[in-house]
């Protein structure tokens, strides 16, 4: 008798170590993604399928404005933190794999079209870094000096562009500069050309042609063309104010997430309620759309028919939905306290939006508009999902 | 009686203070605590989104007390209700009493908002 109970303990005992030592359950990262829990210094890894948090992971620093990058097989995560953080994220392990203090105050990054090279936006001191993508150690250091007092100027609306380059806007100088590293050694780095006053963002289309910067400073939008030879900067939209008096901006747009459909781009109009149409071929204004306040970001369903935008504070409990075609607003509805980010799965079927002051992160289904689920995550802002690691600029 | 005592000991100080605190309170006397709850989680997390979640500044400037050093609270008011022209800060007169932009100017300046 005791022996036997002995055999049930010892096969018991056994079953748990096979258990235990058995593989991980195999899985892919395609339908994987990560929300940024600003305020914590965390971020939750997220299974959009089953609509799920797998894991929080902490100790990334400060986050407020944080945004992230995948590497070419969708496992890593990179974040850049407000701090100057570079985090490798382990999607798989969930685990942060490296990190590095890069800088005393960033703003985003980009990865190189090959992969290798991340790229990290700095404020403080201005400029951008390049780091290897395997190991986190720095390969450039690029200052971004200009004017005659050599002074470093902040940089925004850093990309990637096809052929191993990055194109980064000075806020200070005005400028739009190319770092090209498709030869060995030192990068080429390259001033293109004078934006404007302010540039406080931009964007490069999703076939890495068109590179288009928005400018605070002045009423227009700066528009690069980098099949063009050689590449010029051009105004666009200039004047769209119409010398009207700005409503003042309580938040800056963004400009990723653009929309092309119809043959127009639509983006988020600075001190005005209105997103404007830029036709794709012409680079002349094809209309404008009458919106609930100031937009902040204007992103496209993935099918390019409709864009759904979200707007400044106090008017940041509000999304709206324009369709494209017809530049109308065809649907509206309040998420809830500061709707800050959204993101859609990657063929549009569904749309994760972050409500920071709720503490929630809710899903709608991208068609019918109905509410498909909700996440408990403290103090949520941007949401990305691993699809990114695809495209060309995100 | 005690107070009065270290009043007169050291007066310009205990005066001073005295001042300041009840300057602050005057200011503040319109906001409950709940307002200043909302006050707080504005400026981390809105103001925050320029200025950077620790306040250590961004596409805006720092706003720590150590930054703040010689900067007047009245012109860090006039700053919050008015902007700066022909840069990103905006005016918030409308959105922000006066009072609430005093308050708001005095904590940064005692650097109480964490």
């Amino acid at each position: 008798m005791r022996l036997l109970r002995l055999i049930i303990l010892l096969a018991a005992f056994g079953g748990f170590c096979a258990g235990s030592s058995a593989q991980p359950q195999l899985r892919g990262t395609g339908d994987l993604g990560v929300v940024i829990e600003r305020a914590n210094g965390s971020v939750c890894i997220v299974d959009t399928t089953v609509r799920a948090i797998l894991s929080c992971i902490d100790g990334l620093g400060d986050l407020s404005h944080a945004s992230a990058v995948f590497s070419r097989d969708q496992r890593y995560a990179y974040v850049f933190g407000r701090d100057g953080g570079l985090t490798k994220i382990d999607l798989l392990e969930r685990r942060i794999v490296k990190r590095v203090l890069q800088a005393g105050n960033s703003i985003g990054g980009a990865i190189s079209d090959d992969g290798r090279l991340i790229a990290v936006s700095n404020y403080k001191p201005g400029g951008i870094k390049v780091f290897d993508a395997e190991t986190l150690v720095q390969v450039a250091d690029i200052p971004a000096t200009y004017g005659a007092k050599r002074e470093r100027s902040k940089t925004v609306g850093l990309v990637d562009a096809p052929g191993r380059r990055f194109i980064f806007t000075l806020y200070d100088a005005g400028e739009i500069w190319m770092a090209d590293f498709s030869q060995p050694g030192a990068p080429e780095v390259t001033s293109i050309g004078r934006a404007g006053e302010l540039p406080y963002d931009a964007l490069i289309t999703s076939d890495g042609r068109h590179y288009i910067a928005g400018l605070f400073g002045e009423d227009g939008l700066a528009h690069m063309d980098l099949w063009s030879n050689p590449i010029k900067i051009n105004r666009v939209l200039d004047g769209y104010g119409k010398g009207e008096a700005k409503l003042p901006v309580y938040k800056m747009p963004h400009l990723e997430g653009w929309a092309l459909a119809g043959g127009n781009f639509i983006l988020p109009a600075v001190g005005r309620a209105e997103l404007l149409a830029l036709n794709a071929d012409t680079f002349k204004e094809a209309g404008r759309v009458k919106v609930h306040g100031q937009p902040v970001f204007a992103i496209a369903r993935p099918d390019g028919r409709h864009v759904w935008v979200n707007f400044a504070h106090p008017l940041n409990d509000t999304i709206q939905v324009v369709d494209v075609p017809s530049l109308q607003v065809i649907h509206e509805f309040k998420p809830g306290p500061a709707t800050l980010h959204m993101e859609f799965t990657p063929r549009g079927h569904e749309v994760w939006i972050s409500v920071r002051d709720a503490d929630m992160v809710e899903i709608y289904d991208a068609r019918t508009f109905e509410k498909r689920g909700q996440l408990k995550v403290r103090k949520p802002s941007g949401i990305f999902f691993t699809s990114r690691a695809n495209r060309i600029g995100l | 009686m005690r107070f009065c005592k270290t009043l007169l000991h050291r007066p310009r100080l205990e005066v001073a203070m005295l001042f300041l605190l009840m300057s602050t309170l005057a200011s503040a006397e319109e906001l409950t605590p709940q307002r200043k709850v909302e006050l707080q989680n504005l400026i981390l997390q809105d103001c925050g989104s320029c200025h950077g979640m620790t306040l250590k500044g961004g596409l805006g400037s720092a706003l720590r007390p150590e930054d703040l050093d010689g900067v007047a609270a009245s012109t860090i008011t006039h700053i919050i209700l008015n902007g700066v022209p022909d840069k990103p800060m905006p005016p918030w007169r409308g959105l922000l009493s006066d009072s609430e932009a005093t308050w708001i100017a005095h904590a940064l300046k005692a650097g109480v908002l964490k």
